[in-house]
């Protein structure tokens, strides 16, 4: 245990004296927080969302060939009710019962309707009370994420190769050190670092923008220690042998850039291709948004996210354990 | 006093890269020594000859293809490293730590610990403690790593190449700390391409080329069995003027 405060000690300290790496660590994430803040508060999203209940036999409706209305299919009501609610869906129709849904406290839904009975006006009304969610308010998580996975993947993959390339790692070889005491003193220092840049950054970025949250702080908490360690393993599973900078470099923009635009950080997958939203689930970042945007938005609990926080404790086990048994000092 | 070091038919076999047909490379064919506790073995020859091949050996860094390394009799193991201290020929240190940080995070490593004061002392790092390490000069960058080889007090010591680089001054200093770890009773191994260094610090020298082990012996016989003026005579009579790697 004493080698291995040692190690996570000086892993610290040299993180915090990279003053300008830590500086950008807290204020990208702040920048890209406000950013889209003041950008997308306005609500200038300028076409209406529609959710259709495909359910029974379909009739014909010419709503359903309007343009500038993005229609989204839904099989189960209760799902789609709970996105009209949230105000993700501007109006939900059934077209097979002529009936259709809005929020009483949606202008949007106000507006949507007058399109709906501008062509028909057999429509059967419900109205449902909502709380309205920003895009800012649903972008949150995404951003959480999208700064945990550069923090993990380069932080920790990057500077292993670069240890180990300049000949540090081989200088800690020839100590008692062993690997795993290494590695598990850069996932802790890393974990240390990426849960006090979410906490810095969450709660900086609701000062300043007021976003909201439904759900329980411990089990965005606990998913936030999930999402960090999964990825941060990956990180290590990169570096386990890679000894060139610009190879590691490249396989890590390789992994992150397809994260980035496939797990949801900027723009829901609802709307995506059936295997685009399979192929998203290989992807740690996909649980991990899927899991905190679900607390902070819906109010989700641990066990209604299991299957996420499952996907993440199985990959980070195999990340660790591949991680651990391919990696070289030199 | 037995050997503290043995080392028996060592082998390193690499396989080539570069050429169309992979080639197996012998870096270090055959080798056969052993280090008496208390001296200082100096390991001479040219580029490529296997010295830090050999040496890396017998760090424990390196895994032989075949042969054996004896420890005090015993194959090395698991506590090796706790016993022996190394001064890499290239090492780099983590960014943004100060000299006494790194070698408080090294002496960490080890169950027995140098006191650090003294090795502050013996080293002469003294105004250099509060320094980031990236930021000292060669001489002095030398100092700490010798520093950071003696943290565990170690038994044996290996040396490689640690005064490659430094103005004379700075190899003279080097030359007066490695009299003061032999003073410890502390086994030195040292690899130089200096003649000088090499005859002033070593009780013992071996001069390797291809991979072997071609002459041993003191400094002194070894001049006059081959009718020598100089170990810089002597090391091109026994290897050859040919450039090297």
């Amino acid at each position: 245990m004493v080698r291995f405060w040692a190690i996570l000690r000086a892993r610290n300290l040299e993180f915090l004296r990279d003053t300008e790496a830590l500086s950008w660590n807290f204020l990208f994430p702040f920048i890209v927080v406000v950013g889209f803040g003041f950008l997308f508060t306005g609500g200038s999203q300028d076409l209406f969302k529609a959710g259709v209940i495909r359910s029974g036999a379909p009739k014909a409706t010419q709503f359903l060939e309007t343009k500038y209305i993005q229609f989204v299919d839904f099989v189960v009501e209760d799902d789609a009710l709970a996105k009209l609610k949230r105000h993700q869906l501007d109006i939900l129709i059934n077209p097979s019962s002529r009936s259709y849904w809005i929020s009483d406290s949606s202008p949007k839904g106000y507006l949507a309707e007058k399109v709906l009975l501008s062509t028909e006006t057999d429509w059967k009304k419900s109205t449902i009370q909502g709380t309205d969610i920003r895009y800012v308010d649903w972008l949150i998580a995404g951003l959480l994420g999208m700064n945990m996975m550069f923090s993990a993947l380069f932080g920790v993959g990057y500077n292993i190769i670069r240890y180990r390339k300049n000949g540090v790692l081989k200088r800690l070889k020839a100590t008692p050190l062993t690997a795993f005491e290494f590695l598990s003193a850069q996932v802790v220092s890393r974990l240390i670092l990426m849960l006090g840049t979410a906490f810095i950054v969450y709660f900086g970025s609701h000062l300043l923008i007021h976003f909201q949250m439904v759900g329980s702080y411990f089990n965005l908490f606990v998913t936030l220690t999930l999402g960090a360690v999964c990825l941060t393993s990956l990180g290590l599973l990169v570096a386990a042998r890679t000894a060139s900078e610009e190879l590691g470099g490249g396989v890590l923009n390789l992994i992150s850039w397809p994260m980035m635009f496939m797990s949801g950080v900027w723009f829901s997958l609802e709307g995506a291709h059936p295997w685009v939203k399979k192929l998203a689930l290989i992807f740690p970042l996909t649980h991990f948004i899927e899991a905190a945007r679900a607390i902070m938005t819906e109010g989700a609990t641990l066990a209604q996210v299991s299957p996420n926080l499952f996907a993440l404790m199985i990959m980070s086990a195999v990340f660790l354990a591949l991680g651990s048994l391919l990696f070289k000092w030199d | 006093m037995g050997p503290i070091l043995e080392v028996k038919n060592l082998r390193k076999t690499y396989l080539g890269r570069g050429s169309k047909e992979s080639k197996v490379v012998t870096a270090v064919n055959g080798v056969n020594f052993s280090l008496t506790e208390g001296i200082c073995f100096g390991l001479l020859g040219p580029n490529g000859a296997g010295k830090t091949t050999t040496v890396e050996m017998m760090e424990g860094i390196l895994a032989p293809t075949a042969g054996e390394i004896l420890f005090r009799g015993e194959p090395i193991g698991k506590h090796y490293r706790e016993k022996i201290g190394i001064q890499f020929q290239e090492t780099s240190l983590q960014d943004y730590i100060r000299v006494r940080e790194v070698l408080e995070l090294f002496a960490s490593f080890y169950p027995k610990r140098a006191n650090i004061d003294e090795l502050v002392r013996l080293c002469d790092l003294k105004d250099l403690l509060g320094r980031d390490v990236h930021q000292l000069s060669g001489g002095q960058r030398q100092r700490v790593l010798l520093a950071l080889a003696l943290v565990n007090d170690p038994e044996l010591v290996f040396l490689d190449e640690p005064t490659t680089g430094l103005d004379p001054q700075a190899r003279r200093n080097f030359w007066e700390l490695v009299r003061q770890i032999r003073a410890r009773h502390c086994t030195v191994v040292l690899t130089t391409h200096y003649m000088d260094e090499a005859h002033e610090l070593c009780d013992e020298i071996g001069i390797m080329d291809e991979g072997k082990l071609i002459e041993r012996g003191t400094p002194d016989d070894l001049l006059e069995r081959h009718s020598c003026a100089t170990l810089e005579d002597l090391f091109l009579t026994l290897t050859g003027r040919k450039l090297r790697g």
